[in-house]
């Protein structure tokens, strides 16, 4: 990791000094275990400040919405694919980016990690394959396979897709990997069944927005449920806006979303929100052959018509 | 100071007998995590937690609270007219608020009791309610209650302290709130008075655990404009994402929205916690909006905490150092680092000494 981090520092100080760009959007060592910081750099300085490890997990895609001017930015392979989404979304130019690509192997769970212990996690070690997490009175190393963000373990784009530069050498993307067993899971459930998941899923929910405001995709000037004229949704705990907030949202995704996992990530209660998510990547993989992010030149299925497209539902 | 010794069985006793007395709340595990809730029959507060995910502040203040309701027919007699909910409390204790919590309502009630207006709906759930206090033995990394008014033995907003010595508690009643909770448990066993010098141990030992601090004593002092005008607040919430979080698991936030909700022709008006990170937070009929970028809504939370709050009350900075905000944010925003900056800022060098937090 310690390799990725020089790099970076290296290449982020040369695109700014030769005036390539004017800022590097990275991370930085976080204040607590596991929560880098984005983090933007603009001299000598801040760019010392820029590191890589296992708990770069959020998306930096997120942080290019609208910017003006040239920017580097630092991207794993679901980053790449949300920039990629960005440019055929036109919410940036790619002559406007430096993009510094990571070839990832993965991002590890905070969610999961702190719930694996009875007392706090004072320090997480990464040492590549292995991490060492300790506090008082324990120190565990575990293989990092098992202590990967659900959506890493099951990623099938770890390098980055659209880049000028990478930090490395390409790594081995994952083969049979069964991306969507949690979804066939909740697809065999009875209505009433997946009602009542759904429910449980979303009733630690306190709307924060965590999730909306992480996702690169979620860009709307003006959200729906941020709307008062109409006013679409209620705003209290009553549960059917709760649900009503992120089933839409997540439909508002279908056809774009690259399963970064940021929303879950960055949840403060913990809600697995990609089980909405992952389920619409499903059909449009299943309906359309279509991963969101992979190519400049190929329109989303949501936003473009094909004779080919399925019509099953016309009667 | 006389304890009150309390072993595992009549503690079990204790909290079964109050539960006719009063609606009791304390720590309990769901999911991954702890969280306060209504204890049931036979339920007991869990206290193998060193706090709980959110603070108990909803309890006394829900997230969504019904005020009023009101009929929208014409050929009804109460027609338009806003209906006030019944809005009577019943004893309430909770159990194992931890000091820094317990510091927040009083805080908290600067807000919504003072003398020109009376919040009656926060007033009356506050003064039901016996507050049963916790004493941490050992702090998280996060933890800075010493350098923000209390300590983890601290007793400002509680009834009764509790302190947990392996399989034994002991029980410090402050008021006579606390006294009455302790009769209606039926807990009546002195403690032995050498115990007093164990416990101030135990404190003391407490105390060296909290690792991390803000320092505050400057921000009185500080100009406020030149605090808002400081050139730090871009850089430090560049990766803000303007959720929620911070402000909704803080003991000490207290902002809300009234909405009214309309179904057929009757309706409820109710309250809400809003969040000073949302851009509607501001928003005003106009169109205009004083907080349009984020920065500016980060600047806005860290100058209430620790400037208009400091300004206007002179009883310390709106933070209880529990330390919610900074495990929780998304994005590793610490208030710890920006109080240290605010209270070491130079307008006329500009310069932020930032001690590392």
């Amino acid at each position: 990791m310690t390799q990725y981090t020089d790099k970076i520092k290296e290449i982020a100080n040369r695109v700014l000094t030769e005036g390539k760009v004017e800022m590097v959007i990275g991370f930085r060592k976080g204040s607590v275990p596991m929560m880098n910081q984005p983090h933007l750099a603009t001299c000598a300085k801040s760019v010392d400040e820029l590191v890589w490890d296992s708990s770069c997990g959020l998306n930096l895609a997120n942080y290019i919405t609208d910017k003006k001017g040239s920017i580097g930015v630092i991207a794993k392979g679901c980053d790449s694919r949300n920039i990629v989404t960005h440019i055929i979304e036109n919410k940036i130019k790619r002559d406007q980016l430096y993009i510094i690509g990571v070839p990832c192997n993965g991002m590890i769970d905070h969610h999961k990690i702190n719930a694996m212990f009875d007392t706090e996690v004072q320090n997480v070690e990464d040492s590549g394959d292995s991490i060492t997490i300790s506090g008082s009175g324990f120190s565990e190393t575990m293989s990092k396979q098992e202590l990967l963000a659900e959506n890493c373990a099951v990623c099938t784009h770890r390098n980055p897709v659209e880049y000028d530069e990478l930090v490395g050498d390409l790594v081995e993307e994952q083969k049979d990997v069964d991306q969507y067993a949690s979804v066939t899971k909740v697809e065999s459930l009875s209505a009433d069944d997946k009602f009542n998941y759904f429910e449980d899923l979303l009733s630690p929910c306190i709307r924060c927005y965590a999730c909306r405001n992480a996702c690169p995709l979620c860009y709307c000037p003006t959200c729906f449920v941020d709307e008062s004229t109409p006013q679409w949704v209620g705003k209290s705990q009553d549960p059917t806006d709760v649900k009503t907030f992120h089933l839409l949202r997540a439909y508002h995704c279908a056809g774009r979303c690259t399963d970064c996992g940021a929303c879950e990530r960055v949840c403060p209660m913990g809600i697995k929100i990609r089980e909405f998510t992952k389920k619409l990547n499903k059909d449009c993989q299943d309906l359309y052959g279509w991963e969101a992010g992979l190519s400049l030149d190929e329109r989303p299925p949501l936003d473009s018509f094909r004779t080919d497209d399925p019509d099953e539902f016309i009667k | 100071m006389t304890l009150i010794k309390i072993d595992q069985q009549s503690w079990a006793a204790g909290i079964d007998k109050v539960k006719a007395d009063y609606r009791v709340f304390g720590p309990v595990k769901e999911k991954n995590d702890h969280e306060f809730k209504l204890l049931e029959q036979d339920q007991m507060p869990d206290f193998n937690c060193q706090n709980t995910r959110l603070s108990p502040k909803s309890i006394i203040y829900p997230q969504s609270q019904v005020m009023f309701t009101y009929n929208l027919d014409e050929n009804a007699e109460d027609c338009r007219i806003m209906k006030e909910v019944e809005n009577v409390t019943s004893p309430m204790a909770i159990i194992g608020v931890r000091p820094c919590d317990a510091l927040s309502f009083p805080i908290v009630r600067r807000n919504f009791d003072t003398p020109e207006y009376q919040d009656t709906y926060w007033i009356k759930a506050y003064e039901a309610t016996t507050f049963i206090g916790l004493a941490c033995n050992s702090a998280c990394g996060t933890c800075f209650c010493t350098s923000a008014g209390t300590g983890p033995f601290g007793e400002e907003g509680l009834d009764v302290l509790i302190i947990a010595d392996g399989d034994d508690l002991y029980a410090k009643s402050i008021t006579e709130k606390g006294n009455a909770f302790i009769q209606a448990a039926g807990w009546s066993v002195k403690a032995d008075t050498s115990l007093d010098i164990k416990v101030d141990k135990m404190k003391t030992a407490a105390e060296s655990s909290i690792c991390s601090s803000v320092s505050t004593d400057q921000l009185k002092d500080k100009t406020t404009l030149e605090l808002y005008d400081a050139p730090f607040w871009e850089q430090e919430a560049f990766s803000c994402i303007n959720c929620g979080t911070c402000t909704y698991v803080c003991p000490t936030c207290w902002c809300f929205d009234v909405q009214d909700e309309t179904h057929g022709k009757s309706g409820i008006r109710m309250r809400n916690w809003d969040s000073c990170m949302y851009p509607l937070f501001t928003y005003h009929a106009s169109g205009h909006n004083p907080r349009d970028v984020k920065y500016q809504r980060v600047r806005q939370r860290f100058m209430h905490k620790l400037k208009y709050y400091v300004d206007k009350y002179d009883k310390g900075i709106q933070c209880v150092g529990c330390g919610r905000c900074i495990r929780l944010c998304p994005v590793n925003i610490d208030i710890r680092k920006i109080c240290n900056k605010m209270n070491s800022f130079d307008a006329a060098t500009s310069v932020c000494d930032t001690p590392s937090s």
